[in-house]
């Protein structure tokens, strides 16, 4: 086993370092939410001047041909500037449904578009009722001649407002939670048939609900077999849970670094508050656990590698509950630490801490982790080593 | 960077299982899987085993014997042999004098007591805590005053675990009273059966184990070649022991036995006529412990990667023995919480594996809350958690 980078990845990870710090800060951030911007042309035109926008795409298709650790290192200082561009919507979900369901001629339109920044894409699966399920899809696409038509409404499409083009799951066959039949279709956000309204989330990141009334797309826009999208989509969620489980750890990383930073320099009785014991322990505890996610991130960047599925699975899973769970604890105690000056929209730390949450309530929180994590665990122990009970004689 | 075990690391794991299913004696097993007591003798038959193998000291150099493992080697060792019920050898020499010996220790010293502990004909015990000095260690107050060639030692030990099976024991006392504290403590090697040497059991919460002792030492002759490395250094060595074999802390491998026996136990127990692990509240507790022991099995395995290029193990390695003692005591009070009311008898003499005598519940559930109890423990030896908190706190964070 071997954790280090290679210099190609020590490289990517220095660039794109180098230019959120540049290029990025809190008040952009800030200043974007106030404009209800979700993205910064001229930061997105960067990435993509770096090549960072194709890092998981074939070369073929003007990509890095990265694996899971390159889209780590990038997620991850995603999460140490809390960048809040499309990244995850666009490159590593909508292009990754492309990437591994299109058919040629479809990535040849669509990715080379993703990586010079051109093209926005984001993913609209998400229903009003369907919580944390994958597969509890309502939105139905019939045939009409050789077209489809989509009814039906999807909800907190992330980035949706500045989306070009839309993914969509739609039901092509089956009841809602049906494995089977459902199929990925790509909608123009031009269209005349599509109806919505855009509204912020917690953290700051854009989110749109639409309404398919009666949508017409040509059979080019399908995505896959017909009927066989969830296959799809849950590829791509794995590579999403991966990738913010990689972004977290920025964020947590950040987080406790800008608490150090704090308990140093705010003084209190005379000393900086750094000198209590009290408050060096939760500064401890919260750097195991940074370190722990860190251990968990990067087994869920590296099992998408893994050969059994049901592994690679249990890895994802596993990592995104831990996170989920720790990230939730760095939060409360970044704040905690901080004082009253935590509670301010001013600082930092709490758009951190609001990152933090946000990222444990997408792709199934750490309690539906937990969950999952218990359906796919071995429940059929093995006894071979277990007495079997018995009734005793005596008392 | 490559997170998946090499052909190399896979045949490393054939061949630890194979030997071990074949080496560690049946019953011994058993006794460790199904939480009976274990005794010194079960001990030595799985330390013989492997010393015939010439698995004993995984870290020591093959010229003394060792294996001269890599981090990773050990780590794979040590939860190979965990999970398929090996008993944990003593620990004081193998892992903790063996090295400083190794390290500190004069050619006599190495030739005296190194092929004994490889043997397993000598067993040693740690001489550090005192009463008045726990966490502050430095404040030692067993005192060794040089009468020609010869130390004479006077003082109490105490939380001396297996002082009663030890041959000799690895002992700071001071040598100096001039300067910093930690300047005036030395390192010597007492054989514990001498005159002097008084050993007294004391009995712990959990009630029936014989753990640890008081060691009282009146007039106790060292000789001057067992002084370790020179007066004045033994605070040196002893943080070098500190430092050494760190991803071994973590008990991983323990851990691992300890969540699957969990799981056993709650699929025997029932629940409103279900099997207990079908729970959606218990199955919370077992899944939320088991992804705990992945977050830190894949922190060991990164540290064990660091070490196995020979570089210093970076901050994460002083998380482990934090980490890994919290999940123990979870794990401990999980398997207790999930026989419920059974846990109550306390019946000591029904773990011993000949007991005939009469019991209450079911057998799995016998050792639980002594387990449970003792486990306290983890959290308190080897430097108690709050002292790694502020370690980590110091040298880690700079506050």
């Amino acid at each position: 086993m071997d954790f280090s980078l290679s210099e190609e990845q020590k490289l990517l990870k220095d660039s794109v370092n180098r230019f959120l710090e540049e290029n990025y800060s809190i008040d952009l951030r800030k200043s974007m939410i106030d404009d209800r911007q979700t993205m910064s042309g001229p930061v997105w035109e960067g990435l993509a001047k770096l090549g960072l926008l194709g890092i998981p795409f074939p070369e073929k298709y003007g990509g890095f041909g990265g694996g899971g650790i390159e889209t780590m290192l990038v997620m991850e200082a995603i999460g140490e500037h809390l960048v809040i561009e499309p990244y995850l919507s666009t490159v590593i979900i909508a292009g990754g449904l492309v990437n591994i369901g299109g058919a040629d001629w479809q990535k040849q339109i669509i990715l080379p578009g993703i990586v010079d920044g051109s093209m926005l894409l984001s993913f609209a699966h998400m229903e009003a009722d369907s919580r944390f399920s994958l597969s509890d899809v309502r939105t139905t696409a019939k045939p009409d001649g050789g077209n489809w038509v989509l009814e039906g409404q999807k909800s907190m499409v992330l980035h949706g407002p500045v989306a070009e083009k839309l993914i969509v799951s739609a039901r092509t066959e089956g009841d809602a939670d049906d494995e089977q039949g459902v199929t990925l279709f790509i909608v123009e956000c031009d269209d005349e048939n599509l109806g919505g309204h855009e509204y912020p989330l917690f953290d700051g990141t854009r989110a749109l609900d639409v309404q398919f009334n009666g949508v017409k797309v040509g059979p080019e826009s399908v995505i896959g077999q017909l009927g066989k999208g969830m296959t799809l989509i849950e590829e791509a969620v794995d590579f999403a849970l991966a990738a913010v489980c990689a972004e977290a750890v920025g964020v947590m990383n950040r987080t406790h670094q800008m608490t150090l930073e704090y308990l140093k320099t705010r003084e209190q009785f005379g000393v900086p508050i750094a000198r209590f014991q009290a408050l060096q322990h939760r500064a401890v505890d919260m750097f195991i656990k940074v370190e722990q996610a860190r251990s968990m991130a990067i087994l869920a960047s590296g099992s998408l590698e893994f050969d059994d599925p049901l592994e690679r699975r249990r890895s994802l899973i596993a990592a995104k509950e831990y996170i989920g769970r720790v990230g939730r604890e760095i939060g409360q105690e970044a704040i905690q630490l901080h004082g009253g000056m935590g509670m301010t929209q001013e600082m930092a730390v709490g758009h951190y801490f609001k990152r933090l949450e946000a990222i444990d309530l997408m792709f199934g929180d750490s309690a539906h982790q937990r969950a999952r994590f218990a359906k796919l665990s071995d429940t059929a122990a093995p006894t071979e080593y277990v007495q079997p009970r018995k009734k005793w004689k005596q008392i | 960077m490559q997170i998946q075990f090499t052909d190399e690391d896979r045949k490393f794991q054939t061949d630890v299982r194979d030997f071990i299913s074949k080496g560690l004696p049946k019953d011994v097993a058993r006794k460790v899987l199904e939480h009976k007591s274990i005794e010194k003798k079960d001990i030595g038959r799985w330390h013989s085993a492997l010393f015939k193998q010439g698995w004993v000291a995984p870290s020591w150099p093959v010229s003394l014997g060792g294996c001269h493992w890599t981090a990773l080697q050990q780590h794979i060792f040590d939860e190979i042999s965990s999970l398929l019920g090996a008993p944990r050898l003593s620990p004081f020499g193998i892992n903790m004098i063996g090295p400083v010996l190794i390290e500190f220790g004069s050619d006599f010293q190495k030739d005296r007591f190194l092929p004994k502990i490889l043997s397993g004909e000598e067993w040693w015990c740690q001489g550090y805590s005192e009463p008045g000095s726990g966490s502050d260690l430095a404040s030692l107050r067993t005192q060794a005053e040089l009468r020609g060639d010869i130390y004479i030692v006077n003082g109490q030990k105490t939380w001396t675990t297996q002082a009663q099976l030890a041959d000799m024991m690895f002992c700071l006392v001071r040598t100096g009273r001039e300067g910093k504290k930690q300047n005036g403590i030395s390192m010597m090697l007492i054989d514990m059966h001498q005159p002097g040497v008084e050993v007294r059991p004391i009995t712990t919460i959990d009630g029936g184990s014989e753990e640890i002792n008081e060691v009282w030492l009146e007039d106790v002759k060292v000789p001057v070649e067992n002084l370790v490395g020179e007066e004045g250094r033994g605070w040196t060595i002893a943080k070098f022991l500190l430092s050494h074999e760190r991803t071994n802390t973590a008990g991983v491998g323990a851990s691992k036995r300890e969540l699957s026996r969990l799981k056993q136990i709650a699929a025997q127990e029932r629940l409103g006529g279900r099997p207990l692990i079908e729970d959606p509240l218990f199955r919370d507790k077992i899944s939320k412990v088991e992804i705990d022991l992945m977050a830190l099995e894949w922190t060991v395995l990164r540290v064990a990667a660091v070490e196995a290029e020979g570089k210093a193990p970076g901050p994460e390695a002083s998380i482990l023995k934090l980490r890994g003692t919290e999940i123990q005591q979870e794990l401990t009070r999980l398997q207790m919480e999930a026989v419920g009311p059974n846990a109550l008898p306390y019946l000591p003499m029904s773990i011993e594996d000949n007991w005939i005598g009469p019991k209450v519940g079911p057998d799995y559930a016998a050792a639980l809350a002594s387990r449970y109890f003792n486990y306290r423990k983890v959290s308190i030896y080897g430097g108690t958690n709050e002292i790694q908190r502020n370690i980590i706190s110091k040298r880690v964070l700079g506050l």
